[in-house]
């Protein structure tokens, strides 16, 4: 009994022997069939996004350098020192100092508030842990994530670099894109 | 006794202003080929090639010459001194001797005296690109043999075999051409293709010529010689700074002069379709610009074809391309015969 596909068989389609003639004329063929492919690229152009003058968008959920912030009606910081983010960090790369706020010297809007608050960027995964820790929303992940440098001590971020705007903004995604 | 009529008309100081004309031109253009190939292929492959140097990438190959001169000369304890110098300088001399043939356009009257565009226009045409391409073969033996390194050797012995493999073929292929026009000038070959231009009547000798000067040139897909990605560099292996970029240049100046005598017998010159007639100074830019379609092809065949093994290579080129070469010279002389008489 002869074994025959079914419909559902997919039909192996298989080249012709190689031989003088027939090799010659399939190699041609296929010849073609490749200069028509390599200038089917040409034609539909350039993919390369040309990075530090063009960038990709990033998605507005993307984790890239930390941000720290401020109320923006009393311009106090909403960190109030409490450690958490710290506690949560699994490359425990942030350090925080709290101090007490005095009435003379309020500085957030709870009892105490960061005095120093360090991230140390070399370390740090950009996981997001710090941020889903917060119960203040004091620090959440921007989009930037052009951080290198020349010394491993200039990527310990200080709580003015984390409070301050970034200088370079990422373009974000739009909708639909 | 001369053995052949160089096709001089002019005097001697317009011969030399000419040769330095001429070289200028070659290796002014060079540099461009090279960057406009990067980016060709880059384009092939849905990117840009280089854009950085310079506006439009264009200072690229100035940044690479610079590069490769500011780097140390290394020469092999096992090689042999004087050979391992001359063998850049005579695959450099060569391919710019060969590139003189190829007439930019007819002879001109400039300055009350005739002056052809071209380096020479002897009556033995492609028997001198040939003659200077068989000299090219000691650039490249030389160069693997003085090395001293039996990988380079080795190289130098496959460019060999595939380089006279394929230079038959590629001779025999202009026959046809030679036949059909009656001269071995390639100024009156491209006067006989006023009517039509050869590359229709000759279309297997075109093809034929085609193929094998992909691999007289060394390139894609016959680029076993170097292979990049399996060999290391082939024969010139053990070269580094200029006398590799002498050897690179070597090699692009010969897909100029291949372009150049394809752009000749087969592809009109200077002539234009539908009987268009521009004035004479456009000649050498058609020319050029010819020359350059036919580079772009050889880009456009470097971007899609994979590199044959070199069984292939050798059975491609004796069993199918000789035979058709072959075929192709008998048929075009026996029509050529009949229809004289």
């Amino acid at each position: 009994m002869t074994w025959s596909p079914g419909e559902d068989q997919i039909a192996v389609q298989r080249a012709p022997a190689p031989g003088a003639a027939g090799g010659t004329y399939r190699a041609f063929g296929e010849t073609l069939r490749g200069l028509k492919t390599t200038f089917a690229r040409v034609v539909e152009g350039v993919h390369t996004i040309q990075y530090p003058e063009q960038k990709v968008p990033v998605y507005p959920r993307f984790r890239g350098r930390h941000k720290l912030h401020r109320f923006e009606d009393t311009g106090l910081e909403k960190c109030v020192g409490c450690s958490l983010c710290a506690a949560a960090c699994p490359s425990d790369c942030i350090r925080v100092v709290a101090a007490e706020n005095t009435p003379e010297h309020r500085v957030s809007a709870g009892e105490r508030y960061a005095a120093v608050y360090e991230i140390n960027i070399s370390r740090c995964i950009f996981c997001g842990y710090c941020e889903v820790a917060c119960p203040f929303d004091a620090i959440t992940m921007g989009h930037d994530f052009e951080m290198s440098d020349y010394n491993r001590s200039d990527l310990i971020f200080t709580k003015e670099m984390l409070l301050a705007e970034p200088i370079e903004s990422t373009p974000l995604r739009t909708e639909g894109e | 006794m001369s053995l052949a009529i160089a096709g001089y008309f002019e005097p001697w100081w317009i011969q030399i202003v000419k040769a330095l004309l001429i070289f200028g031109v070659a290796l002014g253009i060079l540099p461009l080929i090279i960057v406009y190939e990067r980016k060709l292929l880059g384009r092939f492959q849905g990117r840009y090639g280089p854009n950085r140097v310079g506006p439009f990438g264009l200072l690229q190959p100035l940044a690479e010459i610079i590069k490769f001169a500011t780097k140390e000369d290394v020469r092999p304890v096992t090689s042999v001194g004087p050979l391992f110098v001359l063998a850049p300088v005579i695959s450099i001399i060569t391919a710019v001797a060969a590139f003189a043939l190829v007439p930019f356009g007819d002879a001109p009257h400039i300055f009350g005296t005739r002056v052809g565009l071209y380096g020479v226009d002897p009556s033995i045409g492609p028997l001198y690109v040939f003659a200077f391409g068989a000299i090219a073969f000691y650039g490249l033996m030389l160069g693997g043999w003085a090395s001293g390194s039996k990988y380079s050797f080795l190289g130098a012995m496959r460019a060999a075999a595939q380089l006279i493999s394929y230079e038959v073929s590629q001779g025999l292929a202009l026959i046809g051409v030679i036949i059909t026009a009656g001269s071995l000038s390639l100024t009156a070959i491209v006067h006989a293709q006023v009517g039509m231009w050869y590359f229709i009547p000759q279309f297997v000798g075109f093809l034929i010529f085609t193929i094998a000067s992909f691999a007289e040139t060394n390139r894609s897909p016959f680029d076993l010689v170097e292979a990049d990605a399996e060999l290391v560099a082939g024969y010139f292996t053990e070269y580094g700074g200029t006398r590799m970029v002498a050897f690179l240049f070597a090699e692009y100046l010969n897909m100029m002069v291949v372009s150049g005598i394809a752009v000749t017998l087969f592809l009109g010159g200077w002539l234009l379709p539908f009987g268009i007639h521009p004035p004479t100074w456009v000649d050498p830019f058609i020319v050029l610009a010819k020359m350059m379609v036919f580079i772009s092809f050889f880009i456009w065949v470097r971007a899609t074809l994979p590199r044959l093994r070199y069984d292939q290579l050798m059975s491609f080129g004796w069993k199918i391309l000789l035979p058709l070469a072959t075929a192709n010279t008998l048929v075009t002389a026996i029509i050529v015969v009949a229809v004289h008489t």
